[in-house]
């Protein structure tokens, strides 16, 4: 069939674009034409596209985000906090005052003090105290902005995990994601405006719900890209059935669509023929993007990202004796982030699966484990800044780095009550752990917040999980107080229902 | 009666105006503007903007309250204050509610700046309307007493309100949809699945009013109604088939799944179907039925995740069914209540717990085993477990009688040994020991999943050359042996045993050696136990339920010359509570090689693998059975007491609260108890105006796309106003005064003109009802995702017509399951349960099947109210490339190429069998162009036709060409995704 035969509202659907519009634009289109597209874009894009671009609510500072997760959450105290008060309690029993009250998911009775396992220095300029354990990231500390008194609510990975990502522990809220690409859309039409992409072998503990779209429409869930098999889910034809064949299929069904739309007016049949066409787009547009092999020697060894790897822990019932140093899945990932960043793509989720070291086994041990997945994430994450900022595009791309709470002062002790190689571990810690960010709007070289002599309690500028949200929401452009959308009789917020959550004006650039 | 003649007078007033309307609007199709005569109501019109701007500072909740002004409440709002009355009827100019709204200056603007909230001049000039008018205060709307509108004689109640509501645009009912349609819709709507195009032609043929509701009649007695309008139930019911969060394990819940299939094949009453399921536990002498229907509220999730306080979860739990209970029959959050009091609807923050209360004396309590839970067993099955349960009893009896013949039997090689005195033994971990008589030590008490047990004994004077550990069974509450404490495998590992001789110059530890025992599992066996690596130990998992005897050497002979005390450590870290439960520790100054566990006889040999084999048939028997989580009452000494949880949290409880629903609503019915099954009888109360109107409109909402109110979660201050109020009010009191039945309330709305109109939408209908909110025409919108799939394995004659039970794994990509420590794996069914109903479809919490998810699908978690549809280029994948579809197109192809000779016959075939309608002129064409050009293709590249028969497990009909097969295959798959296929007209 020739494309001429299509109708004007099919062949509208199929190849305008914003930028096709002004591409074409100076290329003599006729007044009456212009306009009639122009109406239809507008129709199209933002009627019937919920994806489309949508303006912020304020002039952002960061038009896109990279959040790394580090499922299980690292322990803050081998890798950012410096505490030699540590030292000279370490194995004496914890003083009765950091236990009076709390709650721990797995310590009972008096545990004893740990010492920081790891030497630490001050690198950079800014001075930033980081531990031996993160050599690549020391070289780029001057541009991160280290967050040392993050406090949570919630001492179980996947509710904690839903809290920070979700803004509720519990589940059947929209992603954080979700949220950011209601509010302001995607800029790639060809591609998911909420890409999710997962490393470590197994989906973090929240599950898929840390993805969701919650009550949101489902079209703002996250999209997991898959470093195997299809990137998306059903993306490739069947077997068989080849690229032509397609287009001749979708050209066939076209037809017979538009001849439904001229009977029955129901716009979502064009909206429909839109999407058929935008599915087609992305069967190459996604795989394309998601190629790494086509990057350079040097860039790949910047992350050290290995093409076409398959990692074996994704196969192994226990991903955890499968530990590698040398895994280059989640550099794979950083470098994917950067490619979705720079093609468009709203917000990038990555999550890392194995940093709960409580010391239970040798495959949860801070003295074993924990050195191989900072290994395993320490060069890829200096070489994604590193990258960002060579491109320019670390201005306008908030990275984040952080778990879903932080690990405690004392050594677990219902694992064990001598120090044991390979067994030393701590429990999930509550009240103070660190987080980074770096980029579009922060402040660079920056230390904020501090805890005290042990790294229990914050004692200056505590920073909530809500003030984090805030904080991001702001940076992006969304007024994180009057951002909501309407659900069972509330304006519900990624921020809930109060006005806790503050901008964290100190680490603002 | 007053009343009916002041209702029939608005009538006849509406109809006039409707005339007059409607000959204004003839000449063109255009909306006409609202007339500005008519008054301000305040529940419609000015309750929302109060509620949306100002009840967040000045209304219920007392916390929160600013200047101690409520807007909420009429005598507040109208009462003088020192400034001056904030709303004064009749004077606008007087009222400080508008001067505040309309300040300019910034501190004293009302909304303050900082609430982020603007009051609009529209909204503003509707206040303005409203206090001129008189300031008519009221109920929010949905909370008022259902009025069932007034007829005239003669007319169809549905069509008459709806007529009159587009008669205020000036539009009317547009003509029914052509048969074929109105057969197709009327199947989808009320079982899901598509007619024979043979049955709609035959319904076609005489189109008669008789025909039409025959073939309702029909439909509504099909079982597979049951089937379809089970899953809008259950998405109310949050249903799963795991448990969510981190774990997310499975958990049978299909029996209650099935329970509701039925209670709506069999048309139970609302009041029925609402107490069975709320309180069936609580109703006297419940049928099993009415158990299995408790397993509603069970639906909450259970977190296994390690660690997790089981009180927190538990607590959500309750939250959880408080909140669904609200959602679904009152179609209110109170939710916000949980940490304070609503901001919006009347329910304080005391309320909430006191409903809470009601609801949270159930035993249930975030468990890993979900207990309680019912077992429920076939008459076959129970009669096997009284089989099973005997047997084992004859064996642990005669088994008993031969171990102590045996004894006395072995009476001379047991005088080699010496049974140590305890002196002292003592867990590390928790746990009770006790010395008994025979010399044995007993654990009880505490059972911590690793502990160590430290056993001090006196060793007589003399030569010791070898340690005996004797592992002795104890017989548990259900008549079971058993020698490892933990609960499910009876199993102990010894990780470690060391033995150290207390002497006066202190503690010399002994080496051990040449262990030996008469039986240990292959990697486990005694020397395990002496090997210095606690990760591998003694242990006797396949035969924990007899004893068992293991031996130590001593390195070298233990010479004393007076009694001394020798301390055992018996190390047990594998976890999971495998300690040992009873034990007992001799000596012998045999020559080790003399010296052997007891010998066991052949035949105590055999009765012991007899035994050995009856617990696994019964461990096998049990772990086959069906346990469906309910609920069930505490007893009255073991109630909770409910106070209130500030913040939300249940680690900071304030002060106790009576059980009670809150005072803004009805009254708990006389004589209703305060529990849940007071609940129930509370929410089909007559009283309650609420649930009447929330089903009905869930119900039209279905069968038209939108609600009439379009926020179904949501009657309250902030939910939408009703599109048609008396029409909401008329189909509220039908349901409720025709006996709660829902097929009767179904069949009401579906033999309306309203619900028959044609869907084709002219230009001018576009722009005065764009979404169809007022029914100017028939409904048309994309079919759910279970009815997606549905259709297209009916059309390709695949579906199983299967019904109930577990549930079943179709195909689905490799990988998906990742989730943290779950074993559990997808298997792709094979046979039936490949095409068996969406309905039936395995939901996993955090990883829900994917291609319903797309197609906005729920995962289960929380309660459920409505379903966004989106339309998404994830969606065109799905039913383009998933198998499931690739399957049900080479199925469709199939039945073309044998329902059919001819090629255009073939390809008209497949259109009507999707489509059902008659074909329209050329409409074959492209589909064949299709056929043709595909066909050429893969006789070009054969390897590629069988690639795709191959991806599509087609087996290809005699009369046709690979290559042919496979091109009507790739037609079909174009057929099945028709937007007319997809798209309930």
């Amino acid at each position: 069939m020739n494309k001429n035969d299509l109708s004007p509202a099919i062949a509208g659907a199929r190849e305008i674009t914003r930028r096709h519009f002004f591409k074409s634009g100076g290329l003599g289109l006729g007044a009456l034409a212009l306009q009639s597209l122009l109406a239809r874009e507008k129709v199209l894009a933002q009627d019937k596209n919920p994806l489309a671009p949508k303006p912020p609510m304020h002039p952002p500072k960061a038009k896109r985000i990279i959040y790394l997760h580090m499922a299980g959450s690292p322990s803050q105290l081998e890798l950012f906090e410096h505490k030699p008060a540590l030292d000279q309690l370490h194995m004496k029993d914890c003083p009765p005052s950091f236990l009076e009250g709390k709650r721990f998911a797995f310590i009972k009775g008096v545990p004893k003090i740990l010492a920081g396992q790891f030497k630490f220095q001050r690198h950079g300029q800014s001075g930033q105290w980081i531990s031996e354990l993160l050599p690549h990231f020391s070289k780029v500390a001057d541009k991160t902005c280290i967050i040392r008194t993050v406090h949570t609510d919630q001492f179980n990975h996947a509710p904690a995990q839903l809290f920070v990502h979700t803004g509720s522990p519990r589940l059947g809220n929209p992603a954080f994601g979700s949220w950011v690409t209601y509010g302001l859309g995607s800029e790639n039409e060809n591609l998911p405006g909420f890409v999710v992409l997962l490393s470590g072998g197994k989906t973090p503990d929240g599950g898929k719900s840390l993805w969701g779209s919650g009550f949101l429409p489902s079209v703002y869930q996250g999209v997991q890209c898959r470093t195997t098999g299809d990137p998306v889910l059903y993306l490739s034809n069947p077997a068989g059935l080849d690229r032509s064949l397609r287009r001749r299929t979708l050209d066939a069904l076209a037809e017979m669509n538009n001849a439904e739309y001229r009977r029955s007016g129901d716009s979502e049949t064009l909206t429909r023929i839109a999407q058929y066409e935008l599915a087609y787009r992305m069967q190459t547009s996604v795989p394309d993007v998601m190629d790494i092999s086509k990057e350079p020697r040097h860039i790949l060894d910047l992350y050290g990202a290995r093409p076409g790897f398959v990692s074996q822990a994704e196969s192994a019932d226990d991903p955890r004796i499968l530990y590698k140093g040398d895994d280059p899945t989640f550099a794979n990932n950083c470098l994917l982030a950067r490619r979705l960043i720079e093609n468009g793509v709203r917000f990038v989720q990555l999550y890392d699966w194995g940093w709960d070291h409580h010391g239970s086994s040798l495959g949860e041990s801070i003295d074993q484990t924990l050195p191989i997945k900072c290994q395993q994430t320490d060069r890829a994450i200096a070489g994604l800044l590193t990258d960002l900022e060579q491109r320019g595009l670390l201005d306008e791309t908030l990275v984040v780095w952080g778990g879903e709470f932080g690990r405690t002062p004392m050594m677990q002790n219902n694992v064990r009550t001598e120090l044991k190689k390979g067994y030393i571990g701590r429990d999930h810690h509550t009240n103070a752990y660190t987080m980074w960010m770096a980029g579009g709007g922060v402040k660079a070289g920056l230390a904020y917040g501090a805890t005290d002599e042990f790294g229990y309690f914050p004692i200056e500028n505590p920073v909530g999980i809500r003030d984090l949200q805030a904080t991001i929401q702001h940076l992006l452009g969304l007024d994180p107080y009057r951002f909501s959308y309407a659900w069972q009789g509330l304006n519900n917020r990624l921020i809930g229902p109060t006005d806790e959550g503050q901008v964290l004006k100190g680490i603002l650039a | 009666m007053k009343s009916k003649r002041k209702d029939r007078r608005k009538f006849l007033l509406k109809a006039l105006l409707v005339a007059v309307a409607f000959s204004a609007a003839v000449a063109s199709l255009r909306t006409s503007p609202q007339a500005a005569a008519e008054p301000v109501r305040f529940g419609r019109d000015v309750l929302p903007i109060l509620a949306a701007n100002c009840f967040s500072c000045h209304g219920p909740d007392e916390k929160n309250r600013k200047a101690g002004l409520r807007l909420d409440l009429e005598e507040d709002a109208k009462a003088k204050r020192r400034s001056g009355f904030p709303i004064a009827p009749g004077q606008p100019e007087k009222s400080l509610l508008l001067a505040r709204l309309t300040s300019a200056d910034p501190d004293v603007v009302m909304p303050p700046p900082s609430s982020h909230k603007r009051v609009g001049a529209a909204q503003i000039e509707i206040l303005r309307r409203w206090i001129s008018e008189g300031a008519k205060w009221g109920r929010h709307w949905s909370f008022e007493p259902v009025v069932r509108p007034a007829i005239a004689d003669g007319q169809k109640p549905i069509d008459a309100l709806v007529s009159a509501s587009l008669a205020k645009k000036g539009l009317a009912l547009r003509p029914s949809a052509a048969p074929h349609a109105l057969a197709r819709r009327v199947w989808l709507d009320l079982v899901g699945l598509p007619p024979a195009p043979e049955t709609a032609d035959r319904f076609a043929a005489n189109p008669s009013p008789a025909a039409y509701e025959k073939m309702v009649d029909e439909l509504l007695q099909k079982p597979q109604f049951g089937e379809h309008w089970a899953r809008m139930w259950l998405d109310l019911a949050r249903y799963a088939d795991t448990k969510g969060y981190e774990k997310d394990l499975g958990r049978t819940m299909w029996p209650y799944r099935d329970w509701v299939v039925n209670a709506l094949n069999a048309d139970m009453p609302l009041d029925r179907f609402t107490t069975e399921q709320l309180a069936g536990d609580l109703l006297p002498n419940p049928a099993e039925s009415q158990l299995i229907a408790t397993a509603f509220h069970r639906n909450t999730m259970t977190n296994d995740e390690g660690g997790t306080d089981n009180e927190e979860f538990r607590v959500a739990a309750v939250k959880d069914r408080v909140d669904t209970t609200a959602q679904v029959w009152m179609g209110l959050t109170i939710g916000c209540a949980k940490c304070h009091s609503h901001k919006y609807d009347p329910i304080s923050h005391g309320e909430y717990y006191g409903f809470y209360a009601l609801f949270n004396q159930t035993e249930d309590a975030d468990r890993y085993d979900d207990t309680p839970v019912m077992e429920l067993l076939s008459p076959r099955e129970q009669e096997e477990r009284k089989f099973l349960q005997t047997r084992l009893q004859t064996l642990n009896d005669e088994l008993t009688a031969l171990d102590e013949a045996a004894d006395k039997a072995n009476e001379a090689g047991e005088r080699k040994w010496r049974v140590a005195p305890v002196l002292e033994a003592a867990s590390r971990d928790g746990a009770t020991l006790a010395a008994q008589k025979d010399g044995a030590v007993a654990a009880s008490g505490k059972a911590p999943p690793e502990d160590t047990y430290i056993v001090t004994l006196a060793l007589a004077p003399g030569t010791h050359t070898t340690l005996r550990l004797e592992a002795l069974p104890e017989k548990l509450a259900g008549g079971q042996l058993a020698v490892g404490r933990n609960g499910t495998t009876s199993n102990f590992v010894l990780s470690e045993l060391s033995a150290e001789l207390l002497g006066p110059a202190g503690a010399r530890a002994l080496k051990l050696t040449g262990a030996r025992a008469d039986f240990g599992e292959e990697r486990s066996t005694a020397s395990h136990a002496i090997d210095g690596d606690e990760k591998t130990g003694w242990s006797v998992s396949s035969r924990p339920h007899e004893r068992h005897t293991a031996l130590f050497d001593f390195a070298e002979p233990v010479q004393l010359t007076a009694e001394t005390k020798l301390r055992v450590t018996l190390s047990h870290q594998s976890g999971d509570t495998a300690t040992l439960r009873r034990f007992r520790l001799a000596t012998s100054d045999a020559p080790p090689a003399t010296l052997q566990p007891a010998p066991v006889s052949p035949e105590i040999r055999r009765r012991r693998d007899d035994l050995a084999a009856a617990y696994k048939a019964q461990k096998t028997f049990n772990d086959s059975l069906v346990r469906l989580p309910l609920m069930r009452e505490l007893p009255a000494d073991k109630q909770r007491e409910t106070r209130i949880q500030l913040r939300g949290n249940f680690l900071e409880p304030g002060d106790a609260v009576a059980p009670g629903v809150p005072a803004a609503f009805h009254k708990l019915p006389d004589g209703a108890p305060r529990n849940r099954l007071g609940v129930a009888q509370w929410l089909v109360s007559r009283d309650n105006p609420l649930t009447p109107r929330v089903w009905a409109n869930r119900i039209w909402a279905r069968l038209f796309g939108i609600g009439i109110v379009e926020t179904e979660e949501d009657f309250g201050a902030q939910g939408a106003a009703p599109s048609n109020p008396e029409l909401l009010d008329w189909l509220a009191a039908e349901y409720r005064d025709g006996g709660w039945s829902l097929k009767k309330l179904l069949k009401t709305i579906v033999m309306s003109d309203a619900y028959r109109q044609a869907s084709e939408t002219p230009p001018a209908l576009r722009e005065a009802d764009p979404r169809n909110l007022i029914q100017s025409r028939g409904a048309r919108f994309r079919l759910n995702a279970e009815t997606v799939r549905d259709q297209a394995l009916a059309v390709a004659g695949l579906l199983s017509a299967k019904m109930g039970g577990p549930p079943v794994m179709p195909p689905q990509p490799a990988g998906l399951w990742r989730s943290t420590y779950n074993g559990k794996a997808w298997v792709d069914a094979e046979g039936e349960d490949r095409f068996r109903r969406g309905l039936y479809t395995y939901l996993k919490r955090t990883t829900p099947y994917p291609s319903m998810t797309t197609f906005d699908g729920g995962s289960g978690e929380v309660c459920q109210i409505r379903r966004i549809r989106t339309n998404t280029p994830l969606q065109a994948l799905v039913t383009l490339n998933d198998p499931v579809y690739l399957e049900a197109a080479a199925g469709l192809a199939r039945r073309m190429i044998g329902e059919a000779r001819d090629p255009g016959d073939r390809a008209a075939r497949g259109l009507r069998l999707a489509l059902i309608r008659p074909l329209r002129d050329g409409e074959t064409r492209p589909l064949l162009a299709l056929q043709q050009d595909a066909q050429r293709a893969f006789e070009a590249a054969p390897e590629k036709a069988d690639a795709l028969l191959k991806a599509a497990r087609a087996s290809v009909p005699a009369e046709i060409s690979r290559p042919a097969f496979a091109a009507w295959i790739v037609a079909a798959n174009a057929i099945l995704n028709l937007d007319e296929f997809l798209t309930r007209n």
